[in-house]
Parts: structure tokens; sequence; C-alpha cells
């Protein structure tokens, strides 16, 4: 493993794969009265949010404080930041007070790798989003939830179909997932309409479509992107409704998806926008699951990180 | 490259270890074996066998990974996870047995029992081990033993089992 | 008294004499019999190279760059006359402002510092700043620029052209549609969609030049491209100099050798506006530089202090410094690339960009010429260090590069201004 974990490039698929059975052995474990593992204790691993992310800074405490580290939550709302402190100001900070590992959650794409290219600090950077750039944790526990159920949980994703649906350009999420499903042998398709996608998406490895019904059968996941409303004003879009009835997951393409499909979104939903209450609530959803499996999958990308250091 | 153990010496050792534990023990009803993988989950699913064999009854047994109790993980590479395997009866007020290949410093015992401890609260813990090697770093011994083999710290005791190296054999590497 | 330079070579490699008497070159055989005799064995004379694009920062942020820093840095890296782009605090849109750094240029005395005026008020687009005054006043500006910002209103921008005809003034445009670069961070296409940054399309360069050729030519007015970066840029003023439009257009050094690749790196010393493009980009310049459809080669000297630099890429300030690497990198991307040969890249750093901004005496190393010139040693190899920097500010992406040919010795008016 490397040092960070900034972007899904920074893996290799076995040690995309390592991450999932590690997670996989973790997820059997704290399913069973142990709740918590004494691995880094002593540790200390600071969760540094400059953009709200409730679920995701939760998701990473747990973790944390299952394997027994010492929890600093650094938000920028409660911090000197909203008075203009700087990224670096706030890295020698953290190495002052001896952060082991670093979780940053940044608006800034290229945020986590400038905390770990500097030289700052000297502790593990784990990549939480960054901008419109990766979420590499957010993909691994995507891949672990398609795993989980299409996969019996073992080995990597090959023959699956994956639908990438929505708000591509700005999607962090999109991004990482493009590249880990890719190297764990999935077929993506994004689907989106054309200004929602990146000039030169031609040059990823996937396909692309403009019609979300085309081929809708033969989807094995279908995964919602979220929709900010205000692309709405940067003339993404003409509309919500249209949006919605071109590229939403609305209850009559919920019955066109093959029997196994799953239906995931990185949350939070839109309800009634990109995605229809029924859909999310239906028996193909594994939104729920998502987010059970993201703490086992940040425990085992903290352990592999930190545990040697 | 000095033979320790062959394949006949390795299935002597654990007979009577076996016999030792039903003495100890008086019987098996209350047993559960946890081997330490790798190898010695293979050796406790070996010893549960022979158990269930002189007994005439099955012998519970699992596996209990330490790799995330240890306190030796700093400094090197991250171990990749081993299962853990929980009988159905659970380890709570059981004479629990945990098996292991070679033992050594005492650290992964150590390491063992805090793990064991999350599961429950078993009647008793006793330790058997098909080498015991020496040079303790903790107060830990082992209640049944294959064989005592005296070692230089430098050497290497390597323990290949049929279920894993594909032949049963015990060797003393580095030894000049 | 004369002074007579002995032993040195032209850029094409002939042995010269060059005599210089009050600050002006004269013929080597009007020197008088006591001249002193300066040895320049093993050096290349070069006349004092012009800048048409430097950003100084004074008045306003003067922790940057000043008027005598960069007057410092100019001549270290070998040019003896620059032109202060108005994007100041206050922005130099008044007589008022141009007369002070054209002044403070002048009592510096290191060289030539001639400010370009800004187009509109405040270089925010709406209403024409006084270029007349400012013409008239004791700085004589005749480039006017909105340079940071596009002057993107095609009516202000067809006036502009028209009002400075009756002075031989010129614009200078910084061509950006703003509607299409909102928030841009670098060049759009492959890399920035990877990366995650938005994207500046190259459309958004090449619809403004589009429109203010077409402008040039319905009025019939001095129009200059900056900083041209893609190789629709160059097309679109091929066309236009084919045409008989009055268009001349500049390219910078960081641009004829620097790829958007460089953003991969997620550091802010690559943020530039415009900002680096594509190889093809690259090569498409160069070929536009040598066949003579770019004109001059201007640095776009941006200083910018550390801590705009040492942050993540969106929070950080476009720009990079480049007065003093610039001979160097033009020299690799042009010359070392085999494209042209330096006796012909040399007009487009000095000569060529006088003419446009009606520098006179500035350019050439002939008789009655100002006596501006540097002593150059085309087969040094040095490296850049970031304590060598002259400019106040350190943000040059070549620290630490290892570049051909070294600036020895720089003489403004007759008179050594820096000495390696």
């Amino acid at each position: 493993m490397t040092t960070h974990l900034l972007s899904i490039k920074d893996l290799t698929k076995e040690n995309a794969l390592n991450i999932l059975d590690t997670a996989e052995e973790l997820a059997r474990i704290t399913e069973t009265p142990v709740k918590k593992l004494p691995t880094l204790r002593g540790r200390t691993i600071v969760n540094l949010f400059f953009e709200d992310s409730t679920r995701t800074r939760i998701s990473f405490e747990a973790a944390a404080k299952r394997l027994s580290a010492d929890v600093i939550n650094f938000s920028a709302k409660g911090s000197s930041l909203s008075k203009g402190e700087s990224l670096k100001d706030t890295a020698l900070t953290l190495q002052a007070m001896g952060a082991d590992g670093v979780v940053i959650r940044h608006p800034a794409s290229g945020a986590a790798q400038r905390l770990a290219d500097q030289k700052w600090m000297t502790g593990s950077v784990i990549n939480a989003g960054d901008g419109t750039h990766e979420h590499p944790t957010q993909a691994l526990l995507d891949a672990f939830t398609i795993r989980q159920h299409l996969k019996q949980s073992q080995g990597d994703l090959s023959g699956l179909r994956v639908a990438i649906v929505g708000d591509v350009l700005h999607s962090r999420v999109a991004r990482s997932n493009v590249h880990l499903l890719e190297k764990l042998g999935a077929k993506v398709t994004l689907v989106a309409p054309p200004t929602l996608l990146p000039v030169a998406v031609e040059s990823w490895k996937v396909a692309v479509r403009y019609d979300f019904d085309e081929e809708l059968n033969e989807y094995d996941v279908v995964m919602m992107l979220r929709v900010q409303r205000e692309r709405m004003d940067e003339a993404f879009f003409p509309s919500e409704r249209e949006y919605s009835r071109r590229f939403g997951l609305n209850g009559e393409r919920l019955s066109k998806l093959s029997k196994d499909c799953l239906v995931m979104h990185p949350g939070p939903m839109n309800r009634g926008l990109e995605i229809s209450a029924d859909s999310a609530d239906s028996s193909k959803s594994v939104i729920v699951d998502q987010v059970r499996n993201g703490v086992a999958v940040r425990m085992a990308t903290l352990y592999l990180l930190l545990g040697g250091n | 490259m000095a033979v320790v153990l062959d394949s006949s010496e390795i299935n002597r050792a654990l007979k009577r270890i076996a016999h030792e534990i039903i003495e100890r023990n008086k019987g098996t009803s209350n047993l559960v074996l946890m081997g330490i993988p790798t190898r010695g989950a293979a050796l406790s699913t070996r010893l549960a066998k022979v158990l269930s064999d002189l007994e005439g009854q099955p012998v519970e047994h699992g596996t209990l990974d330490t790799t995330m109790y240890r306190d030796d993980l700093r400094g090197s590479a991250p171990r990749t996870l081993a299962k853990t395997e929980i009988p159905a009866g659970g380890v709570h007020e059981k004479e629990v047995v945990l098996v292991d290949d070679v033992l050594f410093s005492g650290r992964t015992i150590r390491a063992a029992l805090d793990a064991l401890a999350e599961h429950g609260r078993p009647k008793s813990v006793q330790l058997a081990v098909l080498i015991d090697r020496g040079h303790r770093e903790l107060p830990i011994r082992a209640d049944f033993v294959g064989k005592n083999v005296p070692t230089n710290r430098s050497e290497r005791v390597s323990v290949k089992l049929v279920e894993i190296d594909g032949a049963d054999e015990v060797q003393i590497e580095g030894r000049p | 008294m004369s002074i007579l330079l002995k032993n040195v070579k032209t850029a094409s490699g002939d042995l010269v004499e060059i005599a210089f008497e009050s600050g002006r070159f004269i013929e080597p055989k009007d020197a008088s019999k006591e001249a002193q005799v300066i040895d320049g064995k093993g050096l290349t004379v070069i006349p004092g190279l012009v800048d048409l694009h430097t950003h100084l920062r004074e008045p306003g942020k003067e922790d940057a760059e000043t008027v005598l820093s960069g007057s410092k840095a100019a001549v270290s890296g070998g040019y003896t006359a620059i032109s202060a782009m108005p994007n100041t605090n206050p922005v130099a849109d008044t007589a008022g402002v141009v007369e002070q750094v054209y002044r403070l240029g002048q009592v510096h005395g290191i060289c030539d510092v001639f400010p370009i005026g800004a187009v509109t008020v405040g270089q925010l687009g709406k209403s024409l700043a006084e270029m007349g005054a400012m013409n008239s006043s004791e700085a004589k500006v005749r480039i006017f620029s909105d340079d940071g910002n596009c002057v993107w209103d095609s009516l202000i921008m067809r006036r502009a052209l028209e009002y400075v005809k009756s002075f031989d003034g010129l614009i200078a445009q910084h061509a950006e549609d703003p509607r299409l670069t909102h928030d841009s961070q670098m060049n759009e296409g492959a890399v920035s969609a990877e990366l995650g940054l938005k994207g500046w399309p190259a459309a958004a360069e090449e619809s403004i030049i589009a429109r203010d050729i077409l402008l040039s030519e319905h009025v019939g007015s001095r129009l200059h491209i900056c900083h041209l970066t893609t190789a629709g840029g160059v097309e679109l003023v091929r066309w236009a100099k084919a045409r008989g439009i009055q268009v001349t257009a500049e390219v910078t050094p960081h641009h004829l050798l620097l790829t958007d690749e460089k953003a991969r790196s997620y550091d802010p010393i690559y943020k530039v506006n415009p900002p680096l493009r594509t190889d093809r980009d690259v090569q498409a310049l160069r070929e536009g530089l040598a066949d003579g459809t770019i004109d001059i080669v201007a640095t776009d000297h941006a200083p910018h202090p550390a801590e705009n630099k040492e942050c993540e890429w969106a929070a950080a300030a476009f720009g990079m410094i480049g007065l003093e690497t610039s001979l160097s990198i033009t020299y690799l991307a042009m010359v070392k690339s085999g494209l042209m040969k330096l006796e012909d890249l040399l007009p487009k750093m000095a000569k060529n960009p006088a003419q446009i901004g009606r520098y006179e005496g500035h350019g050439e190393l002939k008789p009655g010429n100002w006596a501006n010139f540097a002593l150059i040693d085309t087969s040094a190899i040095w490296k850049v260090e970031r304590t060598g920097i002259v400019s106040k500010s350190k943000n040059s992406p070549f620290v630490g590069s290892e570049l051909p040919v070294k600036v020895i010795k720089t003489f403004f008016r007759g008179n050594e201004v820096y000495s390696q």
C-alpha cells in the first residue's frame, strides 16, 4: 500500500482487492459483539473537514474509533479557517499536534494531494472528497457493496455492467468510480446530458449514452448521482422537470431494470429529482448497505495505511 | 538445514497432545479448540479430528486471527487479515485450547488472549503448540508441547503442513 | 568619452566592434582615440530586449514587485525596456498613475519602464478611460490594455480601437470571453476532465480574437493580441495577416514550453492565465513564431508572493514570473529545437516589440539608438535557484531547471546596469 490515499489511481488492482478483502473480514468481526479493535490505540486521526459532510465525517469517525484511534474533528466552521487560515498553516498545526493520519474533505480539487506533497506534515493523508476530483473511499465502498450482492463478496467485478447516471462533470464520486470499476473489470456506461459530461470524456475507458432508456435492462448496477439544483441556473439543463423525466430513476424505469439489478446512490438524495421515492426504497436499492459498508471499508483503509507506520 | 520433525513425528506429537488434553479436561464435552491462522488453524482442525476419533464425539473448533491485536504492527507492512471463526456454541464458559505452530516470543499468544476476551469469558484458556523454541518475551508458557527445540535467536523455525505447503515437515533454517 | 566593445560576436557569429558615447551607439570608426575598451571575448552582443507585457505591482502590491525590483529583474534577463501593465491598485487609468510609474522608472535609471494605460475606467469594461490624457502625459502612453480582464463588450472594444487611432495608439487585448471562463482553473480538455479542475476552453480565447480581428479590419485600427495560446488563435492571426489586417500578436516563453500536463501536480506554480495548453498548441505557437505569424515574445511577468501560491490550486493566484528566464526559455523552445536561429529570434524580443510600442531608439544595435545591449554566453548552462531570483516574488515554474544561455552583463544608455 501507499502512504496516502489521494486518488483511486494510487491503487493497483491488488491494493484495491486487499482493501475490499480486509473490509470483508472487519465487517464480519464488527457484526459480532466485538465493536472495537485495539489496532490503532495511541494513534491520532484528524478529520479535517473544510466542507460540510456529516455522513462522511461520521463514517470515518466510527471507523477510526472502532480501531481505538483518538479522533479529533476539525471543521472549517468551528476553527480559524473561517477567518482565512491557509491550508498550509492548518497542516503545520496538525503536524504540531502529532496527527498520524488526516482525513481531509475540501471544496478545492487537489487539496488532499497538496497536503500530501508539500511536506507540511508527515502523517498519512486520506482524501475524503476534494472538489470535483475524487472521493476514493466512496468508490471502494460502492465496489464492496456491488461485490457483496453480485459476486458473493469475492474477487473482482469482471463482467458486470454499471451505469453511472447524472452530473458526471461535477462528481468526484463518478471520477473515483470510473477508475475503480475499470480496474476491477466492470464495464462502465456514463448516462448524462452532454452538458454534464466533461469535455474529452472520450479519453475515459467508458461508454457514453445520452438516452437512459436505451439498454436499460442490461445493467447490473445503476448508480444515480446527486444533481445540484443550482446547476439549473448555470444552464446545464432547462428545468428540474425535464431533467427528472430524461435522467431520473422513476417507477417506470425501475420496472424495466433486470431482476437482480442494484440501485445505488452516494447520498444525500434529492428524492423526486434524480431518484423517485419508490426507486430509493425498492428491494433493488442497496443505498442503506452503502452507508453501512462505509465504516468497514474506511476501517480497512485506515488499518492498511496507518497500521504499519 | 536440520529437520526437527518429519511427517510421522508430527502425527505422533498431535496424538500425544490429544491424549494430554483429554486427560487434563476430563474428556472433550466442554472443549473448544481455537487455531491461530494460518498453520495453527490447520493444526487445530487436525487435532479436533484426532480428539473426536478418540472420544467418539465431535469437538468444537474455530479460528482466531490476532492481527488487529498485535503490539508489533508499527514498522512493518500491514498484514492481510485472516479469518476469525467462532464455533456456534461460542467460547463463553468453555475450556478453550489455543493452538499454534510455534511458540517464540509469546506476543502472538498475548494478542490471541486479547482477541479471545472480546468473544466471551472462557472457563479456562490453555495453549497447545507443535514447537516451543524458547526466547519468551512475556510470562507465557504452553500447556501442551509437541517438541521443545532449543534455538538460536537468529534461526528460523519453518513448519510445513500438507494442507498449506503440500508436505509435513519442521525444519530449522539458518543453523550453521 | 567613447567606449569601444571589442572581440564580441553578433548573434550570427561574426566578430564585431561596438562603440557608444553619451549613452548612444556610434560608428566604431567615430570613436575617440582614447576610447575605453571593453574586451568581450567569448561573448555575444545582443540588443537590449524589449518586453511589451510586464506586471510590476506598483502602486498597490509592493510586497510582490516594485518598479525598482522589476527593473532589476528585467536587466538581469537582458531587458532594457519593459511595459508596465495597468492592473495595479489604483488602476493605471489616468495620466497621474501612468506618470508616476514612468517617473519611477526614469528615477531608478536601470531600464526604461513604459506604462500601458487601461482601456476602460478601473478595467471594468464599462466606460473608456481617458486615453488621450495618458497619451499627452509625460509617459506618452501608446499601448492600452485591460490585461487581466478582457475588453469583452463589443461596442466598447470597437470604440477603443477607433479612438486611439488619433494618436497612433494600440489596443492590446487579453482575449478571454468572461462568460465561458467564469471560475476557470486550467485548459479545458482531457487533463482538466481527470483532475476535476474547471476548464478554460480554447474557444473562449479564439472567439474574442476572431471578433477583434474583424472589428480591427472594419475600423482600420491597430490591434495587438496578448499572450496567444491556442493553435486556433494562431490560425486566426495568420488569416488576418493574409488579409492585410493590422494585427500583431505575442506569445509568452512559458506557453512555448509547458503544457497542461503540468497541472497534474496540482502545484499552482503552473496556474496561469491564459492557461497552459496542449502539446498540439505548443507546436502551433512555435511554428507561428518561426513563420512570423506571431510577431513577438512577451513575458507576462506576473509576480505573486509565496502565500498566493503555497495553497490549493483553486485558491492560488494566476501567473508566473518570467523576465529572468525569458531568453533562456525561448532559446530552448525555438533554437534548441532547431526551428529558428538565434539571429532570427532576437528581433522578436527586441526590434519588433520596440516597433509595435513605438519605443524610439530601442531594439537594434545601430548608431543613433540608445546604447542598450546585453552580453550573453550562448554556451553556458545555468541552474535556476530560488535564492538567485532577482524579482521580489519567486513564483517561477523553472526553479531547479538547467537552462541554456546566460546573460553576463547588461548596459542601459551606455551604463552597466547588471553584471552576473
